[in-house]
């Protein structure tokens, strides 16, 4: 008597199991589950944290770590052998390092662009209003070192302007110039739109005008050495969805196109 | 050239005259260092003064103090302490130097201050390379070279082994002598005050004991260490005409004694040792026990225990007469005109 | 006379401990593209951070002796209220980690510091992204080192010779550099070097403070860790330099370490 009651309370399981497809995004019937690493570019750490959040709220068996840092940085790490499940780049030129030396898994695909902005402090002392401001006397500027995109990026801006500026720094990436900026150790940084927006009421934006401004490309991709292709791909498919778009969007991110 | 030490911890107090060198003798732990380095202004005082031709160096009433650097002293200290990494010449060069003698010139009395002890030839040699006696030469060298009006040395040749000692004390006397100023030595060893000083003064716990020169102070020792070093039989005690009353009632017959408080000197060779209560005129007869006996060189030297513990000396033909082992009943004999008296 | 065989656990476990030392050195060496070395080690960029780093180091050092000496005299001779907490607080850059004293050196001397924010609007001087701001940064990481080593120093020697200098006349100044000085000149000598040593090896309160710019703040320890991404030759081999220098520091000073003989 008692087998078939087990019988049936296993078959009702598993029926249940079955029919129990997760709701809004995930296009796989099976749920995920294990962990996974989230190699990103500096600039995406507040987006991505909240990307990160929901993704797990609707898939409560995965874990994703993050590993925010400059983008060259990253690349080093994950060929040097860290253990990477996702890596998304603030530009191609990093992007096409990886691929090309064979660390990446499928085609890397563009989910966001972003525009740069000029970063000071709250109430902008030195009355930066441009990108020419930058080179006026007693204005403490810093940049991003120039493997870094938005270094990369800045420079071309300030080319393309006609500035002749020396920064008096060259960080690692665009966070510690913002908080260099928040701390008052410098007066003025280029950074993302993005960044002046996670920074909220600590600095103050400046826009560039968009004949000067430079446009980020993002692409992101499943890194080949992975061990959680599944929740690799799943979190990839979340940020190019409509869902993932939009949050990006409200971070201050450009679309993918 | 007067020394003047006012009490201090240590309860001193003594003037040194011209003309004089002071030996500070006592047994070890007496504070003869710590008064020398007092002098010398190294230790604080609790209380005194000391002033060197009449003037202040230090005094505690008025608040007056000259640090060690300024006083016009000589210290030449127990272990010599040359500056290891300087060469002979400029160790004894350094006071110079310290006091304003330009380079040239301190070199040059260097030299001969080097030269006045011996040790030319070993200008440029560091301290690590000469032996005990030649570092003591360079050491007084170095004390004497700035010309100060104070000599100060703490136990000048306890470094040295006994046979060196000898010929150095020699040196170091005729270098004594041709120095102008106050001289104030310190050593547990008699033979050594006596050799060097003319004046001793005897120290014990702190306290000054007796003073006076060696002769003075062999001959009419005021305390049991002096009367050890000197090897006398010393006693204390109330004189009444011709006899000495000692602390504990034996009474001792003494020609000599009149009234007042007395030393009472018995030395060893006075008394005799019988195996039987002798019969006879002196007057002091009185029995014990032999409870070391010691023999050094051509002579015994008998601990009697008893009644008034007294060493005698005698011969190792009269020992051997006598057939005395240790622990054996003897009596002695002393006459009272061979115990010395004088005032306490 | 037999000689005393070592236990065959003391030596494998000491074994153990060499090798987690020295493969990652073998490596280094192995690794580095030593064809590539010359031309590695005389490109501008690499030259900058090497002349910067031996400047720095130097001036560091320098000034770990002006200040780190007096210092030392007073915690081994002075007896004042406070001092052992004085001391721990000129010790403590030893066991922070360097970006906490970067951190540390910006609340004070950065632009908005409590010191910086005044040398700012009264002399319009601002340390950070600054070579004088390295040297302060290398200076704060490296010269506990001293101070340590020379109050060791000055603990352990004979003061009696001081007494003997002061009854020969000499003022406390003429005791100090021509008896206590001299005396002490292994310590001196071995804390010097063990300063600049630290001091050129200083990464994370330089970046943090001094921030990065060849030929201005971007010592070699930085160099290496930005060529890292860009040129990982280079990297190796100027990673082989300051092992180098560090080697024959360490093995320079190994009497004073375990004592000469």
């Amino acid at each position: 008597m008692r087998t078939r009651i087990l019988a049936l309370g296993a078959a009702a399981m598993f029926v249940a199991a079955c029919g129990n497809t997760t709701a809004a995004t995930s296009s796989s019937p099976a749920p995920l589950s294990g962990s996974a690493s989230v190699f990103a570019a500096a600039s995406l750490t507040a987006a991505f944290n909240a990307l990160g959040a929901s993704f797990r709220s609707t898939n409560p068996g995965a874990t994703l770590t993050f590993n925010f840092a400059g983008t060259p940085t990253l690349v080093t790490q994950i060929e040097q052998g860290a253990p990477a499940d996702v890596f998304a780049s603030a530009d191609t030129t990093n992007m096409d390092k990886l691929k090309g030396d064979g660390f990446t898994a499928g085609d890397p695909k563009v989910f966001a662009r972003n525009k740069l902005e000029i970063v000071v402090a709250p109430g902008n002392p030195k009355g930066i209003n441009s990108l020419a401001d930058l080179a006026k006397p007693g204005v403490i500027y810093i940049s991003e070192g120039p493997t870094v995109p938005a270094g990369k990026y800045s420079l071309q801006a300030l080319r393309m302007a006609g500035v002749k500026v020396t920064p008096k720094s060259l960080e690692t990436d665009v966070k510690s110039v913002v908080t260099k900026i928040e701390l008052g150790e410098a007066d003025a940084g280029i950074v993302y739109a993005t960044d002046v927006t996670a920074a909220g009421s600590k600095v103050q934006g400046v826009a560039i005008p968009d004949a000067d401004n430079v446009i980020a490309t993002y692409p992101i991709v499943a890194v080949k050495a992975s061990k959680n292709m599944a929740v690799a791909n799943a979190f990839i498919t979340y940020v190019r969805s409509t869902e993932g778009q939009t949050k990006l969007q409200s971070f201050g991110f450009l679309s993918a196109s | 050239m007067r020394l003047t030490l006012g009490p201090l911890e240590l309860d001193m107090s003594f003037a040194i005259e011209e003309g004089e060198v002071v030996a500070l003798l006592g047994p070890n732990g007496a504070g003869k260092t710590t008064l020398l380095r007092a002098v010398a202004g190294l230790v604080p005082f609790r209380s005194g003064h000391v002033r060197l031709d009449g003037k202040v160096l230090e005094d505690t009433a008025t608040r007056e103090y000259v640090p060690t650097e300024r006083r016009p002293i000589g210290f030449v200290f127990q272990d010599y302490l040359l500056f290891p990494h300087l060469n002979v010449l400029d160790n004894v060069a350094f006071g110079l130097r310290a006091r304003g003698v330009a380079r040239k010139a301190a070199v040059e009395m260097a030299s001969e201050w080097l030269d006045r002890v011996g040790l030319k030839s070993y200008a440029g040699a560091k301290p690590a390379e000469l032996s005990g006696g030649q570092r003591q030469r360079v050491a007084l060298a170095r004390a004497l070279a700035p010309d100060p009006r104070l000599l100060l040395l703490d136990e000048p040749l306890a470094a040295l082994d006994v046979t060196t000692r000898a010929e150095v004390r020699r040196d170091l006397k005729h270098h004594l002598d041709s120095f102008e100023g106050v001289r104030l030595l310190v050593t547990h060893d008699p033979l050594e005050a006596m050799a060097l000083a003319d004046r001793l003064i005897v120290m014990e716990r702190g306290r000054l004991v007796q003073t006076g020169s060696a002769a003075e102070v062999t001959e009419r020792p005021r305390s049991q260490y002096v009367a050890d070093l000197v090897g006398v039989n010393l006693l204390r005690g109330e004189a009444d005409h011709g006899s000495v009353r000692l602390a504990d009632g034996h009474v001792v017959a003494a020609a000599g004694a009149e009234s007042g408080g007395v030393f009472a000197v018995v030395h060893p060779r006075a008394i005799a040792l019988y195996r039987a209560r002798p019969e006879g005129s002196p007057r002091n007869v009185w029995p014990g026990r032999a409870s070391s006996i010691e023999l050094l060189d051509n002579r015994v030297r008998v601990r009697i225990a008893g009644e008034v513990p007294l060493v005698a000396e005698v011969t190792p033909a009269a020992l051997k007469e006598l057939n005395l082992v240790e622990g054996g009943q003897v009596w002695l004999s002393f006459k009272s005109t061979d115990v010395g008296v004088y005032p306490a | 006379m037999r000689r005393e065989r070592a236990p065959i656990v003391i030596v494998v476990l000491a074994a153990i401990g060499a090798a987690f030392f020295i493969l990652p050195l073998v490596g280094l060496v192995v690794r580095s593209p030593w064809p590539d070395a010359i031309t590695e080690l005389t490109a501008p960029e690499t030259v900058e951070a090497l002349k910067l780093s031996l400047v720095a180091s130097l001036s560091a050092t320098a000034i770990g002796l002006l200040l780190g000496v007096p210092l030392a005299w007073l915690y081994a001779r002075v007896q004042f209220p406070g001092r052992d907490l004085l001391r721990a607080m000129t010790t403590l850059p030893m066991v922070l980690p360097p970006v906490v004293g970067g951190i540390a050196l910006l609340l004070a001397f950065g632009r908005r510091g409590l010191i910086g924010a005044w040398l700012d609007s009264t002399f319009g001087i601002t340390l950070p992204f600054t070579t004088t701001g390295v040297v302060m940064a290398e200076t704060f990481v490296a010269m506990p080192f001293l101070i340590l080593t020379v109050e060791a120093g000055l603990r352990s020697m004979d003061r009696r010779y001081e007494e003997a200098a002061r009854a020969l006349g000499a003022n406390r100044w003429r005791v100090f550099t021509r008896v206590t000085l001299p005396l002490i000149r292994p310590s001196l000598f071995a804390g010097a070097v063990l300063c600049w040593a630290r001091a050129l090896g200083e990464f994370g309160a330089t970046i943090t403070f001094a921030g990065n710019f060849p030929g201005v703040t971007q010592t070699t320890p930085l160099a290496v860790y930005l060529l890292l991404e860009t040129n990982p030759e280079a990297s190796f081999i100027l990673s082989l330099v300051l092992l180098l220098v560090s080697l024959v520091v360490l093995v320079g000073l190994k009497d004073r370490w375990l004592g000469s003989a």
